[in-house]
């Protein structure tokens, strides 16, 4: 049975005119399914690889090589905290320390209630306003331990 | 953001509200006059304009951009321009910049550097993680083509999804096909056989963004930004880590050194400490100590220096962070980042980190240090890719520069300044 909308197959229709190959639109369906879906299960999976005539298995190829697609289930939300040198000048271990003990997991783990993944990240490109930390794609800069606090508490 | 004399092409842009729509494009950038301009103009006279202007490639190779367009064969095959927005190397965050406060600059530079090349069809291959970029692009093309702004050329965005490696260029082309990101062999090079086996140029972000003022200035304008031979414009640089105002900073190329930089437009070393290391164009690039400052910040000077100026991405270290620790954050970067195609950087990059952290927890040996070197030397240049030179080459600069603090950790299991 179909798990991603109609809306996904459209949208996938709509941009295989952007490329000279099927298999192009790989890394789009895998961004639109996670999405819609959360992440990436098996089915998923299967339906993406008849939607654009390849084996799963050259889907899982390509998805498993990118940190950003989840092919085991995450939380409701994602977090990442930089930890990487320009960040770490600036005081990012504290950071995520403190997003450990306030969730009560370890980088890489998912609440127990499922709200949320937290992430030890490489540089997201914020250097100049580090620390920083994404939380579901958006960008949080300059951070300080209450900011984080705010940020966490408003997730729901 | 500070403009350190003479004429800037990117800051005046920065934090103004509006400033990402075409009509303040019109108004106060080349407002695709310049893309109109170079329609009137021959591919080759393009091609002469941009050699003259000395732009050397921002993405951290520094190759002279008029040169690489001119090897794409002029053959009938499609042909592609590419957009390298995969802005991953630690401490640069300059293109980000660009697409959030003038993407049609770089839409405008693309429109030109297509039509040099010869390609009818372009990608902007953006990071996953700059999610809100891609949309604002997506908004500037979408602005561009109903205003009839793109002609013959079409431009679409591709996101990655958390891969550095991607930034390399055929790693690029890899993902852009809906592969894995593994770079390829070369040769062929991308000029030849790039993206969907099609001819191809790759320039990044902040190069092509530069394009549209050369072709509206002339070549020898843009060549005369530049404060020392071989190397035209003005340079967008990232200072990151320890200083009062970090940020993004523009100045001439070659127009500051890296003492003026940290002191005297980044307010000097926070906290009132001691500089102890400066790490002038990325993570990957080796180390300078507090004395090799007076050095100025371009490409040429700094090679002499025995380092590199990479991306422009300065990360300024103090007296109060352990470099062992440093050097350690960063090799594991590339340990998690390696592809695994090559053996001397999956295993030798991995290795390395290990050495590095037995020696940051107080529990190496003496020997360990020469066998640090050593596994740098056995990755350093064996692989397909620069990845592993990545990690090589601070490892080699650290450990030279500051064995001391490697000494002081083996020998009395901690920092010297601790």
């Amino acid at each position: 049975m179909a798990r991603l909308s109609e809306k996904f197959h459209a949208c996938l229709h709509e941009l295989s005119g952007r490329y000279p190959a099927r298999r192009a639109l790989l890394l789009p369906a895998l961004h639109m399914a996670q999405k819609e879906i959360g992440w990436l299960p098996p089915d998923v999976i299967g339906e993406i690889a008849a939607a654009l005539e390849i084996h799963p298995a050259k889907v899982v190829e390509t998805a498993s090589f990118y940190t950003m697609f989840n092919l085991g289930p995450v939380g409701r939300h994602d977090v990442r905290v930089c930890t990487n040198v320009s960040c770490s000048l600036r005081g990012a271990e504290r950071i995520l320390e403190h997003c450990e003990r306030k969730l009560g997991i370890s980088a890489g783990e998912t609440t127990a209630d499922g709200r949320i993944t937290l992430h030890d990240e490489e540089c997201l490109g914020a250097c100049g306003t580090a620390p920083a930390m994404s939380v579901d794609g958006k960008y949080h800069e300059n951070l300080d331990l209450l900011e984080v606090d705010r940020i966490l508490e408003g997730l729901h | 953001m500070y403009i350190a004399g003479g004429e800037t092409l990117f800051v005046q842009h920065l934090g103004i509200t509006g400033a990402r729509t075409l009509d303040y494009f019109k108004k106060h950038m080349t407002g695709y006059r310049a893309a109109q301009k170079a329609a009137g103009m021959t591919t080759e006279a393009i091609i002469d304009e941009v050699k003259r202007s000395w732009l050397r490639g921002r993405g951290g190779a520094g190759f002279p951009t008029g040169t690489k367009w001119s090897f794409v064969p002029k053959t009938t095959a499609q042909k592609y321009l590419v957009c390298n927005a995969d802005e991953s190397e630690p401490g640069t965050f300059k293109d980000r910049a660009i697409i959030r406060n003038m993407p049609h600059m770089l839409v405008e530079g693309m429109i030109i550097a297509a039509r040099a090349i010869g390609a009818s069809r372009g990608y902007i291959y953006i990071r996953g993680e700059y999610e809100e970029e891609a949309g604002i692009l997506e908004e500037a093309l979408k602005e561009a083509r109903d205003a009839g702004q793109l002609g013959k050329v079409d431009i679409f965005v591709h996101r990655g999804a958390g891969a550095y490696i991607c930034g390399e260029e055929t790693g690029l082309l890899n993902s852009l096909e809906g592969l894995r990101g593994e770079p390829r062999d070369k040769p062929p090079f991308p000029a030849v056989k790039g993206a969907f086996d099609g001819p191809t140029v790759v320039n990044n972000v902040e190069t092509l963004a530069c394009i549209p003022s050369i072709i509206m200035n002339g070549g020898a304008w843009f060549a005369g930004l530049g404060r020392i031979e071989k190397s035209g414009g003005t340079r967008l640089v990232g200072v990151s880590g320890q200083v009062n105002r970090p940020g993004l900073y523009e100045i001439p190329a070659g127009g500051a050194t890296i003492r003026e930089i940290i002191y005297d437009i980044c307010g000097g070393i926070a906290d009132d400490r001691q500089l102890r290391a400066v790490i002038p164009g990325g993570s990957s690039t080796p180390p300078l100590s507090a004395d090799e400052i007076d050095v100025v910040y371009d490409i040429e000077p700094l090679a002499c220096a025995g380092s590199m100026l990479g991306s422009a991405a300065m990360i300024v270290v103090s007296e109060d962070y352990c470099l062992v620790r440093l050097l350690e954050r960063i090799v594991l970067f590339y340990e998690r980042e390696s592809c695994g195609q090559c053996t001397p950087c999956r295993e030798g990059v991995a290795w390395a980190r290990k050495i590095l952290s037995r020696i940051e927890r107080g529990t190496g040996t003496d020997r360990d240090i020469s066998l640090l070197l050593s596994v740098a030397d056995s990755i350093n240049g064996k692989a397909l890719c620069a990845l592993g030179d990545a990690a090589a080459l601070p490892i080699m600069g650290f450990v030279k520069k500051f064995r001391a603090d490697f000494e002081a950790h083996v020998r009395g299991g901690r920092c010297p300044g601790a």
